[in-house]
């Protein structure tokens, strides 16, 4: 079954389920997402992809709702561009967003989004960085609330639930029972929070710490596809090396076997390869033993 | 499923608790262990299982947890999700008896403050809560005893030693002649701890009445009524049976929403509490119309007295026969504003944060547990009883055209007597104030906020507004839940406005960016004109006001963030701030 | 299984399936991501049956858990073998046109009554009863397994004590139904394909087939002996019997990784030359004659074959350190020095050579490899996709192929009987952020390692009066050790468990039983006797 509708004036024919973002995405019309990923259920929080439907009396979340038979979409009306743009002003009034991805600059700038407007006594969600092994670091500063890491913790892929979003309102932040340590927690340290992150709020010891550094340089990075050197179940692995060494191993959201998430040993287990070197640049401690 | 166990064990008193609900625990026995999904499904016994170990010990402790998460197989970092969500539940604390101060709007008015210095002078454990829905007896204080259970002292006496020991089971007053009434007949005349008063007063006699009709005639006696639902959405209500009696599937559910908690709201407390058999009666029907075979009370975390009338009534109303192929059950709220929302009220049913979902699906076909969902607030469902006694022609006849039958509005804030008032719609809110005896103190009118924290300020000239869903609608106010709060012209309006915008702020679930940090920053704006440190001007602050109100409104998950810039809004068009 | 040796089933199959059995397997800690696939079954509604001596962490997902006894798995399934067909679970059509040895297979396990089960495996009846009518009714059944079936000295038997339930039911050939054996280890399904097997050439090929060997001769320009080799535990018994005399180790770690290792090192120092190429000085490598340091993984370039018989490329993304050189390079240098006219072909190119050879994997170029995310063997030529299951030849009709065969199959005790002296039984294992010997993932900073300890149940604690970290003496009947305790409370009293990975602090080795299957040559490490004793 396939349903027709008209986006921006366009008429589009899909597949019945489709959400109006995969419909716009399909026509090339860009829509900012955080909380939405292609591997996790929309958990529809960030607001940022609000369009307009006709006959609907508040705007409509693009990522979470499918497209129907008939309906009338307009994606850059001045009200969803105005959602978008407070949106976008919220969020950088309490996070840092500064190690979000070059999209999210990118939006900022488009939409004009000015997060100072709030004052520089805006209540934010500054803290400490969570240090508490060698192999996370949890840097609460930069989290927006956008549900993907619980997720995936959760029922969408690792199903450990390590982590949940605890207290309410503005008080609502991720947090393992009692905010326990992490070693303490139930986590089992896949690092698939970590791959669903969008803003740096979660990242694997090497990588934060080379960011801290200023060492960390994604444009000098290369990208090497692979499989797992662990069991057999045929894992994807993006090994990723910076001068000649593996700084981070990642795995490939489209792969139908992994979906992009991996067990302890292949996010963090690679560091027999670089056994008896020293670590990178930047790179405090890291996961050598 | 593959739970890492807290270190903490539970104590003896916390184990007792959670197993008088549960039942003892299985011992492994090292051969077999059935679990999976059935283990799984006990999940929406979450929140009775907090609700008694906090009503034990006066908190929920680590080991608590740790064993109730065991015993109900959700992972520890769920259950603590859930019980920091609710505001009754105190984690990890020392426990012991505690006092919830109302500060809300109403009770501010009457002295709350006094009441927390007091309170705070006399060494006595408190903490200060929205709305506790006694706005009719103003302050009110909610306390609790472990091992007692919870109480509500309200008004309360100036003495603070009164605040742990008023036991008061009294619904409220009633100031209409019950003669005069139809909603509200038995409340205070027919003893509500009865079955047999209840039976003898004609209870129990709609429900034959709606086996005989059949679920169709019983749906079109609804839509020829003209019956809309009274929680604020006014849809209505025969094409609302209609759609959950039709929807696919074999397992559906019927839920009373008892969740009242607008501030300024207590007409549904009073029903419950005065009437709690005709709340089972009417779901009683509602199960039968729409065949679904469980149904549930959710009531309000903060009326005790509810709740225990309604699980009293269940019992009998079952041991009568009443509740034939029919489960139902009271489940207690913990602290939450937001699961008044039904989608965030069935989150809450299953043991869950009370996060709001997208709609759409709706509760007719994807409600609790995703399954077909009727639900309806508990003034919808006593009037359903009206309609099917009478008959739809009748109700019809009752109010104006498009706004039929009697209507409740609970009337507080600066009048003379406070209190639920039955009315058809039509009246106007100047004869709602008269029949509350007007403003109070001989001060003059200041203003009046229409529909609680979500609604609207209007001025003087609402008064001549017939109160009909059409005529509301056209004067740019609300009816909203009912809640018709005044305040005379000696009003500070600008703290007024801050509490209410505090009430959003600490009420959002903050799962949606609009509302979580919206509320926020507009509580700050608030305060920083009310403090005379506004950020530039006066009018950039509106400006900053206005964006917040426009991105709430249009991008908010749910109906808490949609209107938390509401009441603020109009007040600002009054010039009341 | 019948013929090629593979998991039947694709991982998406276990995500549409109605029951899920894991037979043996940890897949939770093992296998964390064929797990992923297990759980997305579960919450679209399929049932799951754990059998399991351990309520692991894969168990507490199931929704009936059967606590066996260590190595009791084939009483089980000839108990539930029996049981369908009493309950007239069977698929009749299935096993007519299908299959043979129905009847005797039918005589054989009718010994095998409920009370019978229950008494070997320490399973209630009525719970076996329930195992027999879910996977007998059941429209679509997933039954997986590793280790914990094939890692005993009866290990084929186990393996077909399993299968005969599959050809019982039609569980077998069908999207959504299958075998899956879950492989251990990156390439141990590659290694077979490539036919690292003492009897089979690259493909599963027979070498003892003269018209097979005769095409890789052809090819390869060599003559290939014509008798079957030796697996690993024939080595270990031409070892003792002074045969073997020379060893090449590629890649592994026998002298901890093999069962008993104390008769382990007597045989290894024995030999008269010993070479280890690996990527590690190993404790086997110490014991070399001629180590040569090898290129690792991300090092070099290959291909891994997974569980679910899914070709993938592995790549090189750093150069290995020092003299390492890639296994290519090692082997060709090695063969010249030997005398022979050999170049160093890349992996592609002799990639290209295997699959020219090699029906199953005919069709899988570096290109469609990169091209398609992996290819799923059989894939005979470029214009084939590979297959999602196999045996879907068995629900043709007429079956034109060879029909599976029943295989009667007697259960026989753990060999290291529990006795008085040795009391309780020791089973080995995996956890989730280790791996085998440790040797790679020894070097890793996991917050959540367990090092060297035993797990008993706190029951068991409390009757040797230990509490948890206290060390206690492990003896069996070929040596014993020292470590500290750790409770487990999914372990029932008089079960105990090792992990394999930390061979330098605590050899669980020392202890178990170097008994092995004579067909498949693996041995028993998961059945253990021994006693424990408090140390003063």
């Amino acid at each position: 079954m396939s349903v027709k509708a008209t986006i921006d004036g366009q008429e589009v024919t899909v597949p019945e389920g489709t959400s109006i973002l995969d419909a716009c995405t399909q026509l090339g019309t860009d829509i900012p997402t955080f909380c939405y990923g292609p591997t996790i259920t929309p958990a529809n929080a960030c607001r940022v992809c609000m369009v307009e439907v006709e006959g609907s009396r508040v705007l409509v979340p693009s990522c979470s709702r499918a497209l129907e038979e008939g309906m009338v979409v307009k994606t850059g009306t001045e009200r969803a561009e105005h959602s978008r743009r407070l949106v976008l002003e919220l969020l950088g009034s309490a996070s840092e967003l500064d190690r979000s991805s070059d999209e999210v600059h990118g939006w900022i700038e488009e939409y004009g989004a000015d997060s100072s407007r709030f004052g520089p006594d805006a209540e934010t969600v500054a803290q400490p960085a969570k240090v508490q092994d060698d192999l996370y670091v949890r840097d609460y500063e930069r989290c927006i609330l956008c549900y993907k890491c619980v997720d995936a913790c959760g029922v969408d892929h690792q199903n450990t639930f390590a982590i949940t979003v605890a207290g309410r309102g503005f008080d609502a932040h991720i947090s393992t029972e009692f905010d326990v340590t992490l070693p303490d927690s139930a986590c089992v340290y896949c690092g698939n929070c970590i791959a669903v992150c969008p803003t740096g709020a979660l990242e694997g010891k090497i990588a934060w710490d080379m960011k801290e550094a200023g060492t960390w340089d994604a444009d000098a990075q290369e990208v090497t596809r692979t499989v797992c050197s662990y069991c057999g179940v045929g894992c994807n692995l993006d090994i990723h090396t910076q001068d000649g060494r593996i700084v981070d191993v990642t795995s490939p959201l489209d792969h139908e076997v992994t979906l992009g998430n991996l067990c302890i040993k292949g996010r963090f287990g690679w560091s027999f390869v670089h056994a008896g070197a020293s670590e990178p640049e930047g790179a405090a401690g890291g996961t050598g033993s | 499923m593959d739970l890492r166990a807290l270190l903490e064990q539970p104590t003896e008193v916390e184990r007792d608790a959670v197993d008088s609900l549960l039942g003892p625990a299985e011992p492994f026995n090292g051969r077999v262990m059935f679990g999976g999904h059935s283990a799984r499904q006990q999940r929406h016994l979450l929140l009775p299982a907090l609700h008694a170990v906090q009503d034990a010990t006066g908190t929920v402790t680590r080991g608590a947890l740790g064993y109730i998460s065991e015993r109900l197989t959700v992972p520890p970092a769920e259950a603590y999700g859930v019980a920091t969500f609710y505001a009754l539940f105190d984690v990890d604390s020392a426990g012991g008896s505690k006092a919830h101060v109302c500060d809300d709007i109403v009770c501010a008015q009457a002295g709350a403050e006094d009441l927390c210095s007091r309170l705070e002078a006399d060494g006595v454990e408190y903490e200060r809560s929205p709305c506790l829905g006694q706005c009719d007896r103003a302050p009110a204080v909610m306390y609790h005893r472990p091992g007692t259970g919870y109480g509500v002292s309200a008004p309360v006496a100036a003495d603070t030693a009164g605040v742990f020991g008023f036991d008061d089971l009294s619904p409220g007053v009633v100031h209409q002649e019950a003669s005069e009434l139809r909603l509200l007949r038995r409340v205070g005349v027919v003893d509500p701890t009865s079955i047999d008063a209840y039976i003898e007063s004609g209870g129990f006699q709609t429900l034959a009445k709606a086996k005989e009709l059949g679920p169709e005639a019983v749906i079109e006696e609804l839509k020829m009524s003209g019956l809309r639902g009274r929680g604020g959405a006014a849809f209505p209500i025969g094409i609302k049976w209609e759609g959950v009696r039709d929807a696919p599937g074999d397992e559906k559910y019927v839920i009373a929403n008892g969740d009242e908690s607008e501030p300024g709201t207590f007409k549904d407390r009073l029903v419950m509490e005065g009437d709690p058999f005709a709340v089972v009666e009417a779901m009683a029907i509602y199960g039968y119309v729409t065949g679904a075979t469980q149904g549930y009370i959710y009531v309000r975390g903060e009326y005790p007295t509810a709740e225990k009338r309604l699980l009293a009534a269940v019992r009998q109303a079952a041991a009568a026969g009443f509740l034939d192929n029919f489960d139902l059950e009271v489940r207690r709220g913990a602290g939450a504003y937001i699961c008044g929302e039904e989608t965030a009220l069935f989150a809450s049913i299953e043991g869950h944060r009370g996060e709001p979902r997208q709609k759409p699906p709706f509760p007719t076909t994807h409600g609790v547990f995703q399954k077909p969902t009727g639900i309806n607030n508990i003034e919808t469902l006593v009037a359903t009883l009206e309609v099917v006694a009478n008959g739809g022609e009748a109700f019809a006849r009752i109010g104006t055209d498009q706004s039929t039958g009697p209507k409740l509005f609970c009337v507080s804030g600066a009048v003379s007597n406070p209190g639920v008032f039955e009315v058809e719609f039509g009246t106007t809110l100047g004869e709602l104030l008269d029949l509350a005896g007007g403003i109070s103190g001989g001060s003059g009118f200041g203003a009046v906020l229409m529909g609680g924290a979500a609604g609207v300020f209007a001025d003087e000239s609402a008064l001549d507004v017939p109160l009909t869903f059409e005529h509301t609608r056209e004067a740019g106010t609300t009816m909203g839940s009912g809640a018709i709060v005044f305040f005379d012209d000696q009003t500070d309006f600008t703290a007024v406005l801050r509490r209410i915008a505090q009430f959003f702020r600490d009420e959002s679930c903050g799962q949606c960016v609009p509302c979580r940090i919206g509320t926020v920053r507009q509580e700050e704006a608030l305060a920083r004109i009310g403090s005379g440190a506004a950020l530039g001007s006066i009018e950039e602050e509106k400006v900053r006001l206005d964006d917040l109100a426009l991105v709430m409104t249009d991008a908010s998950i749910c109906g808490l963030g949609q209107t938390a810039a509401s009441a603020i809004q109009s007040a600002m068009r009054l010039g009341l701030a | 299984m019948f013929g090629a040796g593979g998991g039947t089933s694709s991982y998406q199959e276990i995500e549409e399936t109605d029951l899920i059995i894991m037979w043996g397997s940890n897949a939770r800690e093992a296998h964390p991501i064929f797990f992923h696939h297990v759980l997305k079954g579960i919450h679209n509604g399929a049932r799951m049956f754990a059998v399991d001596p351990r309520r692991t962490s894969s168990a507490a997902w199931a929704d009936v858990w059967l606590g066996i006894d260590v190595g009791s798995d084939i009483a089980l399934a000839n108990a539930v073998g029996r049981e369908i067909i009493r309950q007239g679970l069977t698929n009749e059509e299935f096993i007519r046109e299908a299959t043979e040895g129905f009847d005797e297979y039918a005589e054989f396990v009718d010994d095998y009554t409920l009370a019978r089960g229950e008494e070997i495996t320490g399973v209630p009846a009525d719970v076996i009863q329930q195992l027999s009518h879910e996977y007998g009714s059941a429209e679509t059944a997933q039954l997986c397994w590793t280790l914990g079936i094939t890692e005993h000295h009866n290990a084929t038997d186990n393996v077909l004590s399993l299968i005969n339930l599959a050809l019982l039911t039609g569980h077998v050939g069908r999207y959504g139904s299958g075998l899956v054996p879950v492989r251990g280890q990156n390439n141990v399904q590659g290694g077979g394909d490539m036919g690292a097997l003492p009897n089979k050439l690259p493909g599963f090929q027979d070498v003892e087939d003269d018209a097979l060997r005769a095409k890789f001769e052809s090819v390869w320009g060599a003559e290939i002996p014509a008798k079957a080799g030796k697996h690993i535990s024939l080595m270990q018994e031409s070892m003792d019997e002074g045969v073997l005399k020379c060893l090449y180790v590629l890649g592994e770690n026998p002298l901890q990784s093999e069962a008993d290792s104390q008769v382990m090192e007597k045989r290894l120092k024995g030999l008269e030359f010993i070479v280890a190429q690996d990527i590690f000085l190993t404790a086997t490598a110490e014991l070399a004659d001629v180590v040569l340091p090898a290129a690792g993984w991300g090092e070099t370039e290959g291909t891994f074959t997974s569980s679910e018989r899914r070709v993938q490329r592995v790549r090189k993304a750093v150069d290995p350190p020092g003299e390492a050189w890639g296994d290519i390079e090692i082997l060709s240098a090695l063969a010249r020095a030997m005398g022979h006219d050999w170049i160093t072909p890349t992996a592609e190119e002799a990639w290209d050579e295997m699959r020219s050879l090699s029906p199953l994997h005919g069709g899988m170029s570096y290109q469609r490899l990169d091209d398609m995310g992996g290819i799923q063997w059989p894939c005979p030529d470029e214009d084939s996709e590979g297959d999602l299951f196999l045996h879907g030849r068995l629900w043709e009709r007429p079956v034109t192929t060879m029909k599976a065969p029943f295989f009667p199959t007697p259960y026989a005790a753990p060999v290291d009987t529990l006795t008085d002296e040795y009391p309780m039984r020791l089973t080995t294992g995996r956890r989730l952020d280790s791996y085998n010997t440790g040797v790679q993932s020894g070097r890793y900073a996991s917050p959540r390692r367990i090092h060297g300890v035993l797990d008993l149940s706190p029951e068991d604690g409390d009757s040797l009066g230990v509490q948890e970290g206290q060390k206690v003496k492990v003896t069996s009947r070929r040596g014993s050790v020292e470590a500290p305790v750790r409770f487990d409370r999914s372990l029932r009293p008089g079960l105990a468990f090792m992990a394999v990975h930390f061979p330098d602090d605590l050899d669980v080795n020392v202890l178990t039983i170097d008994a092995w299957d004579p067909k498949a040559g693996t041995a028993e490490f998961k059945a253990t006797a021994v006693r424990v004793e408090a140390l003063a």
